[in-house]
This record gives structure tokens, C-alpha cells and sequence, in this order.
């Protein structure tokens, strides 16, 4: 199954991508080769069988933790400051973007 | 002035500077040199000459006042997959090119803690999606045994730079095979430990289902000490194991399990591995395979039946559909991971753009290169409306289906798993650049074991190439938790055998 121009334009959009139209072209060659190799899957008979999500679900049964929803440990302004210090554009304890309302 | 170069083992330093006959002062001073002298200038992508020294004085601090354990004053180096506070932490892309962690990733600390010397970063490909050590922003790594040549990838500086005797062990990460395979290449020794065994905190997400922590060293001996102290339980990674089939996950539990095994090997006298079958899959020697990797494979085999191992013959018969799985499962994991980097909060920003939704697609697309705006893709497609099912859920059905073979094969047919690493020795540096798909299917001797969540390791077995320089690794696949046993086991192929102790431009 072929991909079409308006795929992938939707595709890089749903990816956060920006492509030209060289990288489309060659986005589409690259998938459709991909898209082959991965179709193989379709012909499996996979009836009766429950999809894996954790790798170990095979030997044990698997719960997965979770944290209790809680500020820990408590975030002083320092420590806030060390978080943001590899944003683009900070600004007193927050990240400027461009203006999203009028 | 002592040099790194005058030892070949973690063992015979450490032995060294409890003795006090080197410090790790001087050592770290001469291996910062060594490092930067180098000739690859790729494998490292920060050093900082204080941040290691100040470690080096800590382990001199502990070997003085007798608190120092067989780690101590060990020169190691991270892959760049793994952020540190200090050295910058890029994980070899452009998006991250200036960013430092405020935090150390939970191995890191664990090394540090151990009183290992970081001498820095080492390159990988770009959030680790890759075979080669090709996709790195900074540009490829070289094959110590013959710079024209790929180290392997994605932790292929780490594998380069234990084979050039940089450093005598490093930290790696393992989604596909990104340990096993750059070992393997490099003719060092590597292990991905089973997942959820060593905490992923502070390593920058790939695939989270699959992403797992090893390590790489020259000998399955000096594997022991760096995986036992980087594994353990850790609360902040919602995946990592308290327990492993009951027993305790903490710093130990792989030392333990190793001597054990020894001590086992040890009663058997001239025939050590008497009784263990070697499951040997007769999918791994097909057509794909080349000819020399085949017979130094072969050739392993017969030494561990010299030493009393039975070479069963096991059918892993879903091999091959570990492409199509991975390579759904992956790309799908990684599109959901990389969606963080939005320009906004940390990363690559560009400089130009119209609107939030513009700078945040332009932001990316100049910060990603081309194999993660690849995987982004494929893994997007395959999660998008109407082909979550038919990809997404199938992929993780045949994955079960994966697993259970093995579990099945390891369980009641045979007690390891052995066969090759790669179908051919380490192509040439570029090869594959007009047709980048082709890397992927050279994957399909290792994907199986991490889509299992399965322990591996690769161990170096032969040499091949036109030169006959070239390194080869044989695999072994343990069952779940057998870290120890697989290391006992590959500790006693290498007293046997010398492959390991090889440096390139003395083969």
C-alpha cells in the first residue's frame, strides 16, 4: 500500500516534523520500504494471543509501580532555576513562546 | 609516569593501586592525556579535565584510608545516553547539543559511588538509533582495528573506546543490541543485563519497553564488578525490579551469582561445564550468515564442548519476525518519547519561526537527524488512527510469541543459548548510506533478546575480513537473571581462549 503526498503531510504534521518537498519525496521512498518489511506481521496468526507491553511479561506477572502524587521533595526556588536552566528562552520562573492569543 | 596502557585488566590495576604502586591521580592525568591524544577524535564528546581529577582524588582519599573496593580509582567513561552533571549530556544530537543534566543518572552514581574515575563522554548514535555510530552530530566513530570501519553501534564509542584501552570499562545501553552489537565489532566484551535489573533513571528514553543499562570491558572478568555495582532497585524508574525470581535486586546479587557458578565450574575439574546444554538455534545460521562469522562461532562452540558442554539443537522459530516487531515497537515507543522535545523547555530552539506550532516543528526538524526523524515517522504511522491494531497491538503479539520460544527453548531444552552477533564483521563507514534500511536488518541476531527482556552478551570469538583483523563476537543468551552464570561461563571460554586479550595493531 502505496503512501500518498497528503499522508505523509499528515504524518509530519501529527510528528511535529517540518519536511520540504526533497524530504517528503524521500520520506515516502522510505516508507513505503518500510511499510514493506513490517507488513510481514500482518500474515502472522496471532489469534489467541495477548499483546506484550513489558518484556518480562513472559516469565512473571508484572504490576508496575506507582508513586504517590506528591511534590517530594519540596522544590526551592534554586532548585527550580537548576530545572530551567537549559530552556531556550526563560524568563523569571517561566518558558517564553510565542504569543499563542492575541 | 604509570600508564593505563600497562594494564590489560580491572583486576591487575586495582591490584596496583591498593598496593599503592600507582595512584588514580596519575593514572586519571595520563588516560585524560591518552584520551585527548587519541587519534579518532569522535569517540569522546566532552572531557573535562577537573570533573575527572576530582574524582581521582576521591579515590586516592579512599585507597589512603582503606575503604576502597576492586572498582576504585578504575578509569570508566558514559555513554552520552546517560546525563551527568558536569560533562554536557547531547546523547550525539544536535537537539541537545549544549544541554547539562542538573542531576547524574542512577548508573552514574552507582560507578561514582564504587569509586570508578569518569574520564567523560563517549559518542553513540543519536538517541541511540542506529548500528554504526554513523548518526552522531558530531560525525562518525572509527573501528579501532581499522578506522575505514564502523565501530558498531548505537554504544559504539563506548565499545572503541575500551578496544583502544581508553578506559577499562564503559557504560552502555541496550535497546535492539546496541551493547552486544559494538562489542562484537570492537572484539571487546559486552552485557545487557536482563530488563528492569539496572535502573533506566537518567537515561534519555528511546524505547522504554526495551531500553535497558550494560556495560563493556575487555574480559567477561572485568564485567562482574561494573554490572554488580550498577545494578539494583531503584524507586525512580517505575519499571526497575525489587526482586529477581526472590532474590534481593541490589549491588551483589551478580557477584554472588558469579562466584557461585564458578564454584560449580571449579568441582568439575578438566570437564568445568560438564552437564550444561548449549542451546544453538538453527534460525541464527541462515542464509545471512557469512561464512567466517559461522565458522568462528562454530569454533567457540567446540571449546565449550571441550570443556564438557552439550551443543543442543534448538529452533527459535519466530526469529525473523523480530524485524518487523522491533522495528514497530520501537520507532512507535521512540515517537512518544521524543514528543518532549517541543524547543520550549530545554533543546534545540530555532532561530526563525512564525507561530508556537512552527517554531516547535522547525525546532525539531533542525535538531534531529535523519534516522530519528525516520523512526519518529514510522512510529507516529504505526500509531495513528486505524493502524494501531493492525501494527501496533500485532507487533506486541508477535513479541509474546518471541518471548515464549525463548522461554520455552531456556526452560526445558537447553540451560544457554549461543550463537552469532552480527551475520558479517563491521562494514565499511558509509556503505549503507543510500539505502539506510539495510542496517536494520542486520539486527536480527540480537532484537529477539530485547524484545524478550532477555540477558545477552557478546564475547569476542575470531577475527574475519579480508585482513583477518576484523573482530567477531559470539553471543550468549542466559535466562532471566542469569547475568552471573552467562559471565562464569563466558570467564571460563576466555581462560581457554585469548581472542579477549587481542589489542588492535597487536592482532
Amino acid at each position: 500500500m502505496a503512501l500518498t503526498e497528503q499522508d505523509i503531510a499528515r504524518l509530519a504534521r501529527l510528528s511535529g516534523l517540518r519536511l520540504d518537498s526533497s524530504d517528503q519525496t524521500r520520506a515516502r521512498q522510505e516508507l513505503d520500504r518500510i511499510l514493506g518489511l513490517i507488513e510481514e506481521l500482518q500474515a502472522v496468526d496471532t489469534a489467541g494471543v495477548e499483546p506484550m507491553a513489558h518484556p518480562l511479561a513472559a516469565h512473571q506477572d508484572i504490576t508496575l509501580r506507582l508513586c504517590d502524587d506528591t511534590p517530594e521533595p519540596p522544590q526551592t526556588c534554586e532548585q527550580r532555576d537548576a530545572g530551567m536552566a537549559n530552556a531556550p528562552a526563560p524568563h523569571q520562573g517561566l518558558f517564553l513562546v510565542p504569543t499563542v492569543i492575541e | 609516569m604509570t600508564q593505563l596502557s600497562e594494564f590489560r585488566s580491572i583486576q591487575a590495576l586495582g591490584e596496583a593501586l591498593r598496593a599503592r604502586r600507582v595512584s588514580a591521580f596519575e593514572l586519571a592525568t595520563d588516560a585524560l592525556r591518552a584520551a585527548r591524544a587519541y587519534a579518532d577524535p569522535n569517540v569522546f564528546l566532552h572531557i573535562d579535565d577537573e570533573l575527572t581529577l576530582e574524582q581521582a582524588r576521591a579515590a586516592d582519599q579512599a585507597l589512603a584510608s582503606g575503604t576502597a573496593g576492586p572498582l576504585t580509582g578504575i578509569p570508566v567513561a558514559h555513554k552520552d545516553l546517560f546525563v551527568t552533571r558536569g560533562w554536557r549530556t547531547t546523547a550525539a544530537s544536535r537537539m541537545l547539543a549544549n544541554y547539562v543534566s542538573p542531576f547524574d543518572a542512577a548508573v552514574v552514581d552507582h560507578w561514582r559511588e564504587a569509586g570508578t574515575v569518569s574520564l567523560g563522554k563517549l559518542s553513540c548514535d543519536e538517541f541511540a538509533m542506529g548500528s554504526g555510530n554513523e548518526n552522531a552530530a558530531k560525525g562518525p566513530v572509527r573501528n579501532p582495528w581499522d578506522p575505514e570501519r564502523i565501530p558498531g553501534g548505537s554504544s559504539g564509542g563506548s565499545a572503541a573506546a575500551v578496544a583502544a584501552g581508553l578506559v577499562l570499562g564503559a557504560s552502555g545501553t541496550d535497546t535492539g543490541g546496541s551493547v552486544r552489537q559494538p562489542a562484537a565489532l570492537c572484539g571487546v566484551s559486552g552485557i545487557k543485563p536482563t530488563y528492569g535489573t539496572v535502573s533506566r533513571y537518567g537515561i534519555i528514553a528511546y524505547a522504554s519497553s526495551l531500553d535497558q543499562a550494560g556495560a563493556l570491558a575487555r574480559s567477561a572478568r572485568d564485567l562482574v564488578p561494573l554490572l554488580d555495582r550498577m545494578s539494583g532497585f531503584d524507586p525512580r524508574d517505575s519499571t526497575s525490579l525489587e526482586t529477581c525470581d526472590g532474590a534481593a535486586n541490589t549491588a551483589g546479587r551478580v557477584q554472588a551469582a558469579f562466584d557461585a557458578a564458578q564454584a560449580g565450574f571449579q568441582a568439575g575439574g578438566e570437564r568445568p561445564l560438564a552437564g550444561l546444554r548449549i542451546g544453538v538455534p538453527r534460525e541464527f545460521f541462515n542464509e545471512g550468515l557469512s561464512a567466517e562469522v559461522g565458522a568462528a562461532v562454530e569454533s567457540a562452540l567446540q571449546v565449550f564442548e571441550s570443556l564438557g558442554a552439550a551443543r543442543v539443537d534448538v529452533s527459535l522459530p519466530h526469529t525473523r519476525l523480530a524485524i518487523p516487531a522491533y522495528y514497530v515497537i520501537a520507532p512507535a515507543e521512540a515517537s512518544s518519547n521524543l514528543s518532549r522535545y517541543d524547543g520550549v523547555r530545554y533543546g534545540h530552539r530555532a532561530a526563525e519561526y512564525s507561530d508556537l506550532a512552527d517554531m516547535t516543528s522547525r525546532s525539531r526538524s533542525e535538531g534531529f537527524g535523519d534516522e530519528v526523524r525516520r523512526r519518529i515517522l514510522v512510529g507516529t504511522y504505526v500509531l495513528s488512527h486505524g493502524y494501531y491494531d493492525a501494527y501496533y497491538l500485532q507487533a506486541q503479539r508477535v513479541r509474546r510469541m518471541i518471548a515464549e520460544d525463548f522461554q520455552r527453548v531456556l526452560t526445558s531444552e537447553c540451560d544457554v543459548i549461543m550463537g552469532p552477533v552480527t551475520p558479517t564483521v563491521a562494514r565499511r563507514i558509509g556503505d549503507n548510506r543510500q539505502d539506510p534500511i539495510a542496517d536494520w536488518l542486520g539486527d536480527i541476531y540480537t532484537l529477539g533478546v530485547s524484545l524478550a527482556g532477555l540477558p545477552g552478551m557478546s564475547i569476542p570469538c575470531g577475527f574475519g575480513g579480508e585482513s583477518g583483523r576484523l573482530p567477531i563476537g559470539l553471543q550468549l543468551i542466559g535466562r532471566y537473571f542469569d547475568e552471573g552464570r552467562l559471565l562464569a561461563l563466558a570467564d571460563r571460554y576466555q581462560q581457554a581462549t585469548d581472542w579477549h586479550q587481542r589489542i588492535p595493531g597487536h592482532a
